[in-house]
């Protein structure tokens, strides 16, 4: 009976092969299409503070942060939450949004790293 | 030092709820306690090297690497956890017999800290990197003073055991006649939750497309950053304003897990019945 279990501790690295190859050809297959915006992390603080996004589209939003220290990109408006590693880049998909503002702020620096999104 | 102490909490606070349920379902497994803390030593090493290579990790895919990484995480948490309550829906009735029988510990558990020590190190690998992360980056920040960094650090993980601890003493008090089939209904809470926050990753990441918008915001009612909002999201992957995906990843877990343990305890009766382990 034992033997009957023994291949579902192999099971999760041939799961882990499978979900990182169709993850790589979903990525591939959708290139483009999306409206990139930038947001610039500097001295813990968001620039711009208020980012312009129109309504009812997909947004890339890439967050360039350019101090040596990580931040946490979070928000709980959009349901969104990444860590930053320092003088890097990071790529984060909203939307289609609907119209309103939709606060975000860095939770390792809360205090200055405050932000808003406004979607129009 | 308190601002550091709360977000060191909110980190810890849900590894140590998982491990406070997962030490008491496994609480008749012997030698539970060196795999347990096996665990723990793992997920911290993974947490220091996930840490330091962030940045790289983040680059990958397109720049949805971080993503991709916690969502696979969390897949094979998922996969171990369900694993354990089917496991568990064939021993149950043997493990309710070794845990009335005091320092009687079943023998045949060697899948079982498998498990533990995966489901643990897994844990402590993905909320203890962000939290070496972030201590990292507000000590090197200017007008912080080391001591009251590590004080909050410090402050902020105990009260995290604290309330693992509490939920695993809590669990223990609970007659054995209902003792497993809480655990096991907890482990499938926090299985289905899982599978909830990797479908958010993927949604974030762009590799699911469709079903992303919110289907309903609760979050002026019970905010996801309130303590009952923090506990209900660690124990049953409570989220304010969850996408149509995310309920899907939550309810086809939970689906496959309980037809899973249904199944097994089926197929396996006979041997149930006789009562040999070995």
């Amino acid at each position: 009976m034992e033997s009957s279990f023994k291949p579902a501790i192999k099971f999760p690295s041939f799961l882990v092969l499978s979900i990182v190859t169709t993850a790589f050809f979903l990525i591939s297959a959708m290139a483009g299409e999306n409206e990139n915006y930038t947001l610039v992390i500097k001295d813990h603080r968001f620039r711009p503070s208020e980012l312009v996004l129109p309504a009812g589209k997909k947004i890339k939003l890439l967050i360039d942060n350019q101090d040596t220290t990580s931040e946490e990109f979070e928000s709980h408006d959009l349901n969104r939450e990444k860590v930053i590693a320092g003088k890097s880049t990071a790529t984060i998909f909203v939307g289609p949004l609907t119209p309103g503002s939709y606060k975000f702020f860095g939770e390792f620096n809360e205090k200055t790293a405050q932000g808003v999104i406004v979607v129009r | 030092m308190f601002a550091t102490a709360i977000i060191v909490f909110r980190e810890v606070l849900e590894a140590a709820l998982l491990i406070g349920i997962i030490a008491a379902a496994t609480r008749s497994v012997s030698g539970r306690n060196r795999w347990l803390i096996a665990g723990l030593l793992a997920g911290l090493a993974g947490s220091a090297i996930v840490a330091a290579s962030m940045g790289a990790i983040a680059n990958l895919a397109d720049g949805v690497g971080q993503e991709l990484f916690n969502a696979i995480i969390l897949g094979i948490a998922i996969l171990m956890l369900g694993w354990h309550n089917i496991w568990m829906a064939t021993h149950g009735k043997a493990m309710t017999e070794a845990a009335s029988k005091v320092g009687q510990a079943i023998r045949n558990g060697q899948q079982e800290r498998s498990v533990l020590l995966v489901v643990v190190g897994l844990a402590v690998l993905r909320e203890g990197a962000e939290t070496v992360l972030f201590l990292y980056s507000i000590s090197a920040a200017e007008g912080s003073a080391p001591s009251a960094i590590a004080l909050g650090g410090l402050i902020g993980l105990l009260s995290g055991v604290v309330v693992g601890y509490t939920v695993y003493k809590g669990l223990l008090r609970i007659p054995l006649r209902w003792f497993f089939a809480t655990t096991e209904m907890l482990v499938l809470l926090l299985a289905a939750g899982m599978a909830s926050q990797a479908a958010r990753l993927l949604v974030q990441a762009d590799i699911l497309t469709k079903l992303t918008t919110p289907l309903w915001d609760t979050s002026a009612m019970l905010p996801v950053n309130s303590v009952p909002g923090m506990l209900l999201h660690s124990l049953v992957g409570y989220d304010p304003k969850p996408a149509g995906i995310q309920l899907i990843f939550y309810v086809l877990t939970l689906a496959a897990i309980a037809i899973g343990m249904k199944l097994a305890n089926r197929s396996l009766s006979p041997i149930t019945k006789k009562g040999n382990l070995s």
